[in-house]
């Protein structure tokens, strides 16, 4: 009897194969930890969108340059990643409210509304996207 | 028995309800940004800085502004706890945070009275 439940090996360490290929995220999961991503993002690029801010508000030549910076693909494209960050942490930011009060919260809803969550922040994304370029 | 740490969090209600908050602020005021700013006029210099330049704006950008340096605040606070274990190294990273945290606000309110 002993013997027919196999112990697993404790501790099991998690290595970073592991945590790339091993450990599948549920959706939810995945869902969760974009949110700290894109908080985390958000939090460090604040000091460029005040910079931006800044300027675009200092004189007219100052709005100027913004309006030309913002025109290089670099920064058109790191503004797209930051854009995509606020709709994912305000999308996924709604759908922890609606968990706090206890709605959505048996699985098969919480993963529509992880999917629901996903796709309406790449559409926003896509829709801001398209109003930059 | 809750074991109080130094550089741990209040062991109560309040930054759970602040950071709900907090969201709720923020994301009415990015709808109402957007919904103006999408209102189809093409925008300038002069509309840029009329807009920002209003009483009801400023007032409501420093709200927003607020809201998001306490958001950040607990946010960032709850990721370093997660992943970073020791005391000196947690409680430096959190004093930097705030430091940073501070000088946004202070460079928003710069930003909006000038």
């Amino acid at each position: 009897m002993a013997q027919a439940t196999a112990r697993k090996p404790r501790p099991k360490y998690l290595s970073l194969p592991a945590i790339l290929f091993e450990i599948r995220l549920p959706l939810a999961g995945w869902v969760s930890i974009l949110h700290r991503v894109s908080g985390t993002l958000l939090f460090l690029a604040t000091v460029w969108l005040l910079f931006m801010l800044d300027r675009s508000l200092a004189s007219e030549s100052d709005f100027a340059f913004v309006q030309h910076y913002l025109s290089l693909l670099p920064v058109k494209l790191a503004l797209l990643v930051l854009v995509w960050a606020y709709c994912h942490h305000f999308c996924a930011g709604i759908r922890f409210l609606f968990l706090d009060l206890h709605k959505g919260i048996d699985r098969a809803s919480s993963r529509l509304t992880g999917i629901a969550v996903l796709a309406a922040s790449l559409a926003l994304t896509a829709f801001f996207g398209a109003r930059l370029w | 028995m809750v074991k109080r740490v130094v550089v741990g969090a209040h062991y109560g209600l309040r930054d759970w309800l602040a950071q709900r908050i907090t969201a709720v602020v923020m994301a009415a005021y990015s709808v109402i940004i957007v919904a103006v700013l999408m209102g189809g006029r093409r925008i300038g210099f002069g509309v840029w800085r009329d807009f920002f330049a209003q009483g009801w704006m400023r007032v409501a950008t420093l709200l927003f502004a607020v809201s998001v340096a306490w958001h950040m605040w607990v946010g960032v606070r709850d990721i370093l706890m997660d992943y970073v274990k020791p005391t000196g190294v947690r409680l430096s990273a959190e004093v930097l945070v705030l430091l940073v945290i501070a000088g946004y606000l202070g460079w928003t309110v710069q930003i909006l009275w000038r």
